[in-house]
């Protein structure tokens, strides 16, 4: 598993005719649980690709390394701006750093 | 479940393309542009607008011709990356169409930044920077300008094959219980190459945590397969020299920020091996291992703050997860060297050479079929901009093809048809027992692994271990039958292995065909350790039976004394 849904942040877009994070995932892992909140179905399927990251406008969805992997507790979280990516790294301290990739125009 | 649920649906388009990635995207705008009256659609397994490969983005266009660089140039560059073995006419016809392809995409939005003189900053001789991490969101909004029709959650399974002519092609929703027959006078496919035929280098939830998209499992080549398109080159598998643990890429620490690669002793190697190619670069690195002074690394220490924090930018750009490796390890990259490893082995036309056999339009050898980016063969060092080009011409192909004659075909021969494939190709959804895809999958994966060539065996290759393979992936092949499913996402995941499986097997086939070692690591024979251009400068290509369940197995000369100013 390489992301994390918070459930408390999570509120399952009701608005969206379908939630931003369902759509852009390349190999179709997020779906609603019972609750109509976000999941995702195959935990180890994961590419890590960051697009539901990105897409999520809560910041509900973040990305971390498996354990096998020499995962340790750092977690990033993204956010898409008009003008490129913010990118929120927790290190396993709890010590954050902001990054910000500039890109003219997001989709 | 029964299948009787399943709705089935036929479908009608001038042309077809399977796959909405690189190639795929710019043969339907292509072909948009092209002749506007015709409808084009494009079947996509996922979403347009993050599939495929490039879901996480790019941090350069890796083939482009920066002043100073031809096509030919390209080609000389690329035969010598491929010790001398490429269809020079693809890589050529390729590269001419690289800067075009790299200025469509700017104009759609495609930060790259450029000079006082207006040329894009180069990051080597033929790659440009870029902040990329959005590619394929802008593809997909130029596609639906171009006004063709997206299908998306949509997986392409078979080939509908009429009077030997491709007319279409069998698919089913991954979300709902539909299935499709869409019928069309041209089908372009573009749906990648193939992650998931060896075991991977991670284990358990990190399973995919690989390079290659593990959502490409090569349905196009397995389709191909079955309708009896001739492949080639399955024996020169892409292994890719990689970030440990993360594997991602190195071009982005060896290009992007020019340091070298160094072992444990923090010695640089390359030259003891006198590696110049990619695939030597890889041996090289797995032979200091086994002489005791690995593991090997990119030496990021050498780097300041400023060009450290340039390459996690880059990184994020492309491969995030890397930043959570440093973050982990309480490192910054410039605080100690990056560890680098050799990947599983992945089948894909766009950085090996396997895929379909194709001419210079990118036809396959079954009319009505064109094929471009990943899946094709032949070809190498394609990235984004070259699968494009390819993906321009198969369409320009398609539309100059289009006034072939063609028996129109009536509905209710298409009903049936789509009836009578609808059985097979939902049948595992009828099996109470029998084997689930994930069980299958892996052990595929431990065989390929064991038995021929993957990580675990130093990706080296002889006919003994081999004929295990062959004889281990017969019975998969009998066990694909007894897979079975519960709902649309299973079934999908269903027909990857039993393409998979299929894949293996030609690949497998291949490699006790080519008795020389041509590329170290990407086929290497340990009972036929040298290359041999007198026997061997040639393809390997093959073609699999249906009604025997044979794999046929033949040769192709090396044509390109024609393009050949360089003497390799
Ligand atoms: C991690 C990574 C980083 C890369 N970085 C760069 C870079 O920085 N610069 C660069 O130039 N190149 C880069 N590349 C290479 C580049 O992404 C590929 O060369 C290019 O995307 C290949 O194009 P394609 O159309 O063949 O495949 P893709 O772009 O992968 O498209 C294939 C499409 O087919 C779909 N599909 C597959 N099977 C089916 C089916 N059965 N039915 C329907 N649809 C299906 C897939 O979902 C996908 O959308 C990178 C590749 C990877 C993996
Ligand atoms: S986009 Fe975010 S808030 Fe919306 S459903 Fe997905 S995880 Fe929940
Ligand atoms: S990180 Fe990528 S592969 Fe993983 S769930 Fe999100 S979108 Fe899907």
């Amino acid at each position: 598993m390489t992301v994390r849904i918070d459930g408390t942040v999570c509120d399952g877009c009701p608005h969206a005719k379908e939630a931003p994070c369902m759509r852009v995932c390349p190999g179709d892992l997020l779906t609603k649980d019972s609750s109509g909140k976000a999941a995702i179905a195959m935990p180890e399927d994961c590419w890590d690709c960051a697009a539901c990251v990105k897409e999520c406008p809560r910041d509900a969805i973040s990305l971390f390394l498996p354990t096998e992997a020499g995962g340790r507790g750092s977690t990033l979280v993204a956010r898409k701006k008009t003008d490129g990516v913010q990118w929120t790294l927790t290190d396993r301290k709890g010590k954050t750093t902001r990054i910000f990739t500039a890109g003219k125009k997001v989709i | 479940m029964s299948t009787h649920r399943w709705e089935l649906e036929v479908k009608k388009t001038d042309v077809l393309v399977i796959g909405g990635g690189a190639a795929g995207i710019y043969a339907a705008v292509t072909a948009r542009e092209g002749n506007p009256e015709l409808s084009v659609t494009v079947l996509e397994k996922a979403h347009v607008s993050r599939s495929g490969c490039l879901a996480a983005g790019i941090n350069a266009i890796n083939a482009y011709l920066n002043p100073g660089e031809t096509a030919m140039s390209f080609l000389d560059y690329v035969k010598k990356e491929n010790h001398g073995l490429v269809r020079d006419d693809l890589v050529l016809t390729m590269a001419q169409g690289l800067n075009s392809a790299t200025d469509r995409l700017y104009d759609w939005g495609l930060p790259l930044l450029k000079d006082e003189a207006g040329r894009y900053l180069a990051r080597g001789k033929r790659s440009v920077r870029a902040n990329g991490e959005r590619i394929k969101p802008i593809m997909a909004q130029a596609l639906r300008a171009s006004g063709a029709q997206v299908l998306n959650r949509v997986n392409a399974v078979n080939l509908f094959v009429k009077d030997g002519r491709v007319r279409g092609v069998f698919a089913c929703s991954t979300r709902e219980e539909k299935m499709y027959l869409v019928l069309a006078k041209a089908v372009i496919c573009t749906t990648g190459g193939a992650a998931g035929i060896y075991k991977p280098n991670n284990p358990g939830a990190a399973r995919h945590k690989m390079w290659y998209c593990p959502f490409n499992t090569g349905a196009g080549y397995a389709m191909g397969l079955r309708a009896g398109a001739e492949m080639t080159s399955f024996e020169m598998r892409f292994i890719a020299l990689r970030t440990k643990d993360t594997i991602s890429p190195t071009g982005t620490i060896a290009q992007g920020v020019r340091v070298p690669q160094v072992n444990a002793l923090g010695e640089e190697y390359l030259h003891r091996y006198g590696a110049r190619t990619t695939p030597e670069r890889l041996a090289a690195t797995l032979a200091e291992n086994m002489a005791g002074r690995g593991p090997c690394y990119l030496d990021t220490a050498r780097l300041d703050k400023e060009a450290s924090s340039m390459l996690k930018d880059a990184y994020l750009n492309m491969s995030p997860s890397i930043l959570l490796k440093w973050a982990d390890e309480e490192a910054e990259p410039h605080d100690k060297p990056v560890e680098i490893c050799g990947s599983e082995p992945y089948i894909v036309g766009g950085h090996g050479m396997a895929g379909f056999w194709v001419d210079a339009g990118r036809r396959t050898t079954l009319p009505g079929l064109y094929a471009a980016g990943d899946v094709a063969g032949g070809a190498p060092k394609k990235y984004v901009t070259g699968s494009m080009a390819e993906g321009e011409l198969a369409a320009l192909a398609a539309l100059a093809d289009l006034g072939e004659d063609l028996a129109p075909l009536s509905e209710r021969e298409a009903r049936e048809a789509l009836e009578a494939e609808a059985e097979a190709v939902l049948l595992p959804l009828g099996q109470d027992s029998g084997f689930t895809p994930k069980a299958l999958q892996k052990r595929l994966q431990k065989v390929m692994d064991e038995y021929a060539g993957g990580i675990s065996t130093g990706y080296r290759v002889a006919e003994p271990s081999l004929m295990q393979a062959r004889q281990k992936l017969r019975q998969l092949a009998e066990d694909v039958a007894l897979l079975q499913a519960k709902n649309p996402r299973d079934l999908t995941a269903a027909h990857e292995t039993a393409d998979r499986v299929l894949i293996a097997r030609v690949v497998v086939e291949h490699l006790l065909h080519r008795r020389e070692s041509r590329w170290p690591c990407y086929q290497e024979r340990l009972d036929y350790p040298e290359r041999d251009d007198e026997k061997w400068l040639k393809f390997v290509n093959s073609r699999y039976d249906n009604a025997g369940d044979t794999v046929v197995v033949m040769e192709r000369p090396y044509e390109g004394g024609a393009f050949d100013d360089s003497s390799d």
